[in-house]
């Protein structure tokens, strides 16, 4: 089936099978490899990406339902080497150890961030029970975030 | 590649997709948010030839509040509940329930339509439909139905849609501001499944006793179900310590739980009572 879509502000357009999932799309079609895939049914948050503006699991939704949508993987959020305000965050606090689950982690953040950038503790620690992190124990994952918020209230804030 | 193999629709009206559903029969299956749906495709628990996607068909994304009650389009999504300024005035056991539905990036997919078609019996949806004596919208070949959620779900997973039927919306009556509520449910992690949960509402007669009393529990059977002992043992009644022990208890013995991994039978008994207990305090308060 033919597709188009925005990835990171570029426009694509493909042939999927109506079968493949978003994130498989992203990762073996487009080469966005940084998405990655751990339980594929929903419930590590590990797939996250940001679908017109709001975090979604990749591996719940076809390739074929993002047509016509404007998708930001965690390859969006930074430019080349520089890290992003709330990458360079998850450095400071050791906010991860293995990195596998640290792209949804940061996709996550970075939506809620950006529509409640004066999330409390509460908040991001109910948004991110969605995302499953086998190292960390959570607490400097928080303490990231939490960190992060300045960069998202102020007028330097990311678009 | 986890998915089984099918054909993808896009339908832009509901006669396009009503018509899809007469061709293929029990081969199509609706997709809506998919926050059901593609887990099930991923552990193959189901194998549709078709997917009819709703996205396009007009007018299921509606939330409209007048003096009849709510009506929540079928298309409308969790995150669009929370966000409704007015819902939380229109109908707070709503909003306070559907707060507890998954976790953050389901509630932004997930869907009121496909909720109550999956049924399952822990989910908050259609918990609150059979408290609350809401009505399912359903279109389908011969025109429009509607049905009560008491009739509407018939067991684990199971409605009493047929295969060419569409969900449209649900409707819950009007709620009076004065009426006395709570919702609360208990799940080993904030956004899974409830072990069980109960949602509740009463309004007060002019003596102070209860009256109408609706006790709702889901994950306690294999359906969401009203308890008629436990609304026996508060209506006309002062919602005391004793009448809140008394329908605590009728409560744990009415509802019908199923044993598997998360927990055993009279663990979920113990939890209806200590759930239907703390919730009619709440109200109470």
């Amino acid at each position: 089936m033919r597709i188009k879509f925005e990835v990171n502000g570029t426009k694509v357009e493909l042939d999927v099978e109506p079968r493949v999932s978003l994130a498989d799309c992203l990762r073996d079609t487009l080469r966005l490899t940084g998405t990655h895939l751990g339980c594929e049914h929903g419930v590590c948050g590990a797939c996250t990406v940001i679908v017109d503006g709001a975090a979604v699991r990749a591996c719940l939704m076809l390739a074929v339902q993002a047509h016509g949508e404007h998708i930001v993987t965690v390859e969006g959020l930074s430019n080349d080497d520089a890290l992003s305000p709330l990458q360079a965050s998850f450095r400071k606090h050791h906010a991860l150890q293995c990195g596998f689950c640290t792209p949804g982690m940061i996709t996550t953040a970075h939506a809620l961030l950006t529509e409640e950038p004066d999330a409390d503790a509460e908040r991001v620690r109910e948004v991110l029970s969605g995302n499953i992190c086998r190292c960390t124990g959570y607490i400097p994952i928080i303490k990231a975030v939490l960190e992060a918020r300045a960069h998202y209230a102020g007028e330097d804030a990311p678009p | 590649m986890k998915f089984p193999a099918f054909e993808y629709a896009r339908p832009t009206s509901l006669d396009a997709a009503l018509g899809l559903l007469k061709v293929h029969g029990g081969d199509a299956v609706l997709l809506a948010g998919g926050q059901s749906l593609m887990p099930l495709l991923a552990f193959r628990l189901a194998a549709p030839g078709l997917l009819v996607d709703l996205k396009d068909v007009p007018g299921l994304g509606a939330i409209g509040i007048d003096a009849e009650g709510v009506r929540l389009g079928a298309f409308v999504r969790w995150c669009e509940i929370d966000r409704n300024a007015r819902l939380a005035a229109a109908h707070p056991l709503l909003v306070e329930a559907i707060g507890h539905v998954a976790h953050y990036q389901i509630r932004n997919r997930g869907t009121v339509g496909g909720s109550l078609a999956y049924a399952d019996p822990a989910a908050e949806m259609p918990g609150i439909a059979v408290t609350c004596d809401g009505e399912i919208i359903v279109m389908g070949g011969a025109g429009e139905r509607r049905v009560a959620a008491a009739d509407f779900f018939l067991g684990a997973l199971t409605t009493c849609l047929e295969p060419g039927e569409i969900i449209t919306g649900l409707r819950l009556p009007a709620w009076p501001k004065d009426r006395r509520w709570a919702f609360l449910e208990f799940a080993r992690r904030r956004g899974d499944f409830a072990l069980a949960g109960t949602a509740l509402y009463y309004d007060l007669d002019s003596e102070g006793r209860a009256v109408d009393a609706h006790i709702g529990v889901i994950g306690a059977a294999d359906r969401p179900m009203r308890l008629a002992e436990a609304e026996r043992a508060i209506n006309g009644s002062a919602v005391d310590a004793d009448s809140i022990a008394a329908a605590a208890e009728a409560a744990s013995l009415e509802v019908d739980p199923m044993e598997d991994f998360h927990a055993p039978v009279a663990y979920r008994r113990a939890l209806v009572q200590t759930l239907v207990a703390r919730a009619l305090t709440r109200a109470a308060g």
